[in-house]
């Protein structure tokens, strides 16, 4: 692509830099995916050796790298609209489309062969189809169609624990079912959240986000409703035996500091983005709490071992 | 195509080739140890 700060006739192509494929992994996007991948894989029932669960992780990464830059190579024309994704490689010209294309269909196949291989074909059959929804589903289908976009397509972010228990015993059971539960009704809350103050980069983007098409109060609504089907998806699995009371004190919790956030931003009536304080804590937190009750439920399954 | 841009040229060549030789030198030995593991534990398929 032409050399950064210069464009048009006289530019010349330059190769990308290699950093730009690591950021068209979307590397922090990934953290998440991992660390909700390892917990599956560590409450799963079984052995699996270091060195095959180290592989299984790795590619969950992939996988999820391979999504990220597919969805990257699809959307350089809305990411150049919006002020938070302006600089990523694609839009800002430091790489050509066919080399993200090629990048991200390498990865993919790459993760879920090397899945299929190191662990067993059903965690590489559900790594294939986590790729294939976000990429499909989400980004090309629903994102700029439905203001469903997201809770539809929060399946694409659920699947890791799923993949990491099924890498373990070879199929899936209650557990990491409510875990994909727990993920899925976490995204709308999550995302719209987010969409509440960068409400005017989707709009520019025509992004067809909640707040863009329904307006704030609404989405302030559906936030909240959605908090209390995720609150009930966080206490399934202590309420249905499958986790210990560990998991079920950080549950209970982390859930009534995510409603208190999510009332809050429910009863507010603030369409100022520099204003917007509430929502961006809660956006902050739901990060962080997902991080929580996963880490509990590894917990819990330690301390049920000793 | 001016010397800098030539210098740049070859700058990213040469950083992507080293981390390209970096990759695939971790990955045939991370693909090795997975044989190494699936054999000791009678998963070889």
């Amino acid at each position: 692509m032409a050399l950064e700060g210069e464009t048009g006739p006289n530019a010349v192509p330059m190769p990308a830099d290699w950093r730009d494929f690591i950021a068209l992994t979307k590397p922090r996007v990934m953290t998440l995916v991992v660390f909700t991948g390892l917990c599956g894989l560590l409450v799963a029932p079984g052995h699996l050796p270091f060195v095959l669960a180290f592989t299984a992780i790795l590619c969950i990464a992939l996988g999820a790298g391979a999504a990220g830059a597919l969805n990257q190579w699809y959307e350089v024309d809305r990411d150049a609209r919006m002020k938070r994704t302006a600089q990523r490689p694609l839009p800002a010209g430091r790489m050509d489309r066919q080399s993200a294309l090629h990048f991200g269909v390498g990865l993919a196949v790459f993760s879920v062969l090397l899945m299929g291989l190191a662990t067993n074909w059903f965690a590489a059959a559900i790594l294939a189809v986590s790729i294939l929804f976000y990429v499909f589903v989400y980004t090309i289908w629903l994102k700029p169609r439905t203001a469903q976009n997201i809770v539809i397509g929060g399946a694409a972010g659920a699947f890791p624990p799923l993949i990491g228990w099924a890498a373990v015993t070879g199929n899936v059971a209650p557990l990491p079912i409510a875990l994909f539960a727990l993920i899925f009704f976490w995204t709308p809350p999550h995302f719209w959240s987010l969409a509440l103050f960068v409400r005017t980069d989707y709009a520019n983007a025509g992004i067809p986000m909640l707040p863009v098409v329904a307006g704030e109060v609404p989405t302030r609504r559906q936030i909240l409703l959605y908090t209390a089907i995720m609150a009930v998806a966080a206490l399934a699995p202590v309420l249905l035996s499958l986790t210990g009371l560990v998991y079920g004190l950080t549950a209970l919790v982390a859930t009534g500091v995510f409603a208190a956030m999510a009332l809050q931003v429910a009863l507010r009536r603030e369409s100022d983005p520099a204003r917007m304080g509430p929502e961006k804590r809660l956006f902050k937190f739901s990060v962080l709490y997902l991080f929580l009750l996963f880490g509990a439920v590894v917990a819990d399954h330690w301390i049920k071992l000793i | 195509m001016t010397p800098d841009q030539q210098r740049e040229i070859q700058k990213r060549q040469r950083s992507r080739s080293i981390v390209m030789a970096l990759v695939l030198g971790a990955l045939a030995v991370l693909i090795f140890a997975v044989a190494l593991s699936k054999i000791a534990n009678g998963t070889m398929h």
